[in-house]
């Protein structure tokens, strides 16, 4: 009897180890991943406060300030560069298409997840496959084309194209959203007298909200990422995007701009990663209600 | 008296489904065909053609671009060969660590939400800021990871990460991975939650260490939502242009050039649109090859 206590004891104990030991290398493995994904940007910050006299000496430490930390270099990013000119165009140009984007989405992801279309499956299979053909492959041909339509150098080229990129993905986010309201939610809406219009934007619209503004939020910083069209289209600084603009056009020949850019890096990441951990459920939720079947 | 016997009677025309879900579709198709699938086909004939951003006269030459490319393009075979390398080693490091990274993030601790953010860091910034925080780590004088070395007495000089063939390779890897990483974390994060939680309880009550936990249960539970997370990756590193654009320029002297830096040197830096769209469209097998591996496994999670 004392023998199997002892035994139940020892097991109770190696259990509550095993706990301990597992609760630590939780938190050494969030911790260094949390670092090894941070790394660059924190050198990016220490960068971009230092005075060029510290920056330029292989010697100094680089993770410390050995002069005095300067704005300097955050001021000439502002105002003596063609940056806020760069992060205007690209809030025009993510709203836009934020804009195209929802507007056609929306009533297809409605049409695919409820009409009961006999071919809806594979035209959701078929959008999906289009976000397999990607910029690498369509940047040569739609050179012609925005050429052709006289769109090049202007903000209208990247507000025609990118919702190629937003749209398939957000039909498939709003799909799974709409696939998870229960029909008689908008059928008794309809039996009370709404049209089907009616019905929908008064009682599932509200419903499918919160999928709606993780769209907004894929779709402006999907725009705010892409890279390849707005290097091909645009080339003049007053329509080049934060993405194209930064990594072009605070260099000067072999003079890197370090300081700026690296405060160029921080200013922008910095607001779309809070944005985006703010939905990052969202995401999951989206990303999983859309291959369940409805 | 009688319509309350009849609610499902449309009254309305849009109330109609066979005219409703064609109205509905038809701006999506519509924009689809005309920005994806018409410059699809232009690509194709473009291919065949000499055109040149000087005269884009679209002169047919046949399967002569592709001829030309294949065989008198050393700079093309060694695109696609860095193309297919850093695609395969980026992912299987991708895989592994986000698989960690994953069952980390699931589980409940303090700071979860500080590190989360910092954790999506790498794939929320956009790729080509990102990419230029990585310039500056790399730098060839003043890398702090060189300065490390240095201080630790393991360096004399510097490493020069984006100068020599191998080390841009691997640099070029590493911010791929670094990157990617996050991405299949999230993927995986709802792959993991979606295991039942009696599945879980069972096996703690059965007394099964991590390991074996890991290896029999997580693992083949979770295999189809890893290949979807490995197959999206894998898209992602195939077809993306900034890291090596920003990074090395494909350089040195074209050692980590991919196909899509390759096809905008020179489609439209070189003008050959042509020979750009042709090098481009190579890449077009490997992803319809990554579609189909990607529906299969789609369609295997269903079936679970």
């Amino acid at each position: 009897m004392a023998q199997a206590v002892r035994t139940i004891e020892m097991e109770r104990r190696s259990a509550k180890r095993r706990r301990v030991t597992g609760r630590f290398a939780l938190y050494a493995i969030a911790a260094s991943a949390g670092f090894l994904a941070a790394f660059p940007f924190l050198w990016a910050i220490i960068t971009m406060f230092k005075e060029d006299q510290d920056l330029y000496v292989k010697a100094n430490n680089p993770f410390w300030f050995n002069k005095a930390p300067t704005l300097e270099h955050v001021r000439f990013l502002l105002f003596d560069t063609n940056f806020l000119t760069f992060v205007r165009n690209t809030v025009i140009v993510g709203f836009a298409v934020v804009l195209v984007t929802l507007a056609i989405s929306l009533p297809a992801a409605y049409a695919l997840a409820r009409l009961g279309m006999k071919w809806g499956e594979r035209m959701g299979i078929g959008i999906f496959l289009v976000y397999l053909i990607p910029p690498t492959l369509l940047f040569i041909p739609l050179s012609r084309v925005v050429a052709d339509l006289r769109l090049q150098e202007s903000l209208w080229s990247l507000i025609i194209v990118y919702p190629t990129i937003t749209i398939p993905i957000s039909m498939w986010l709003l799909m799974g959203f709409f696939k998870s309201i229960p029909r008689d939610i908008e059928e008794q809406a309809m039996v009370d007298g709404y049209s089907r219009i009616g019905a929908v934007t008064r009682t599932v619209v509200p419903l499918v909200f919160p999928g709606i503004v993780a769209v907004v939020v894929f779709a402006f910083t999907l725009s705010a990422h892409e890279f390849i069209y707005a290097l091909t289209f645009n080339k003049a600084s007053a329509v080049k995007t934060i993405a194209t603009g930064v990594p072009t056009e605070l260099v000067r020949g072999d003079v890197f701009f370090w300081q700026s850019l690296q405060a160029a890096a921080v200013l922008v990441a910095v607001p779309i990663a809070l944005a985006f951990n703010f939905f990052l459920d969202k995401f999951i939720t989206g990303f999983t209600m859309g291959a369940v079947k409805g | 008296m009688t319509t309350a016997t009849t609610p499902r009677q449309p009254r309305y025309l849009l109330d109609n489904e066979r005219v409703l879900a064609p109205l509905f579709m038809t701006p999506a198709v519509l924009y689809i065909i005309a920005l994806v699938g018409f410059p699809f086909v232009l690509s194709i004939v473009l291919s065949l053609t000499d055109a040149t951003v000087g005269n884009p006269t679209y002169d047919f030459v046949g399967l002569e671009t592709f001829r030309r490319i294949l065989f008198d393009d050393p700079v093309f075979r060694t695109a696609l060969w860095n193309t297919f390398v850093f695609a395969v080693i980026a992912n299987v490091l991708v895989v592994v660590l986000a698989k960690a990274l994953a069952m980390v993030l699931v589980s409940d601790f303090r700071g979860k939400w500080f590190v989360r953010f910092l954790v999506l860091l790498p794939w929320t910034a956009p790729v080509s800021l990102a990419t230029i925080t990585w310039l500056w780590t790399l730098d060839s004088i003043f890398s702090p990871i060189d300065w490390v070395l240095r201080s630790v007495g393991l360096l004399d000089g510097n490493i020069i990460w984006l100068g020599k063939q191998n080390l841009a390779m691997s640099s070029v890897i590493a911010v791929h991975t670094w990157r990617i990483v996050p991405l299949a974390a999230v993927i995986m994060m709802a792959g993991l939650t979606s295991i039942p939680q009696e599945i879980r309880d069972a096996s703690e009550v059965d007394g099964a260490g991590f390991w074996r936990k890991l290896f029999q249960i997580t693992i083949p539970l979770m295999a189809p939502i890893i290949a979807v997370a490995a197959l999206f990756g894998l898209i992602l590193t195939i077809t993306d242009m900034s890291v090596v654009f920003v990074l090395t320029r494909g350089g040195p002297t074209h050692g980590t050039q991919v196909l899509s830096t390759w096809a905008f040197f020179k489609g439209i830096e070189g003008g050959s649109l042509g020979q750009g769209a042709a090098i481009a469209l190579f890449l077009f097998p490997v992803l319809v090859a990554v579609a189909a591996l990607i529906l299969r496994m789609a369609r295997r999670r269903e079936v679970l």
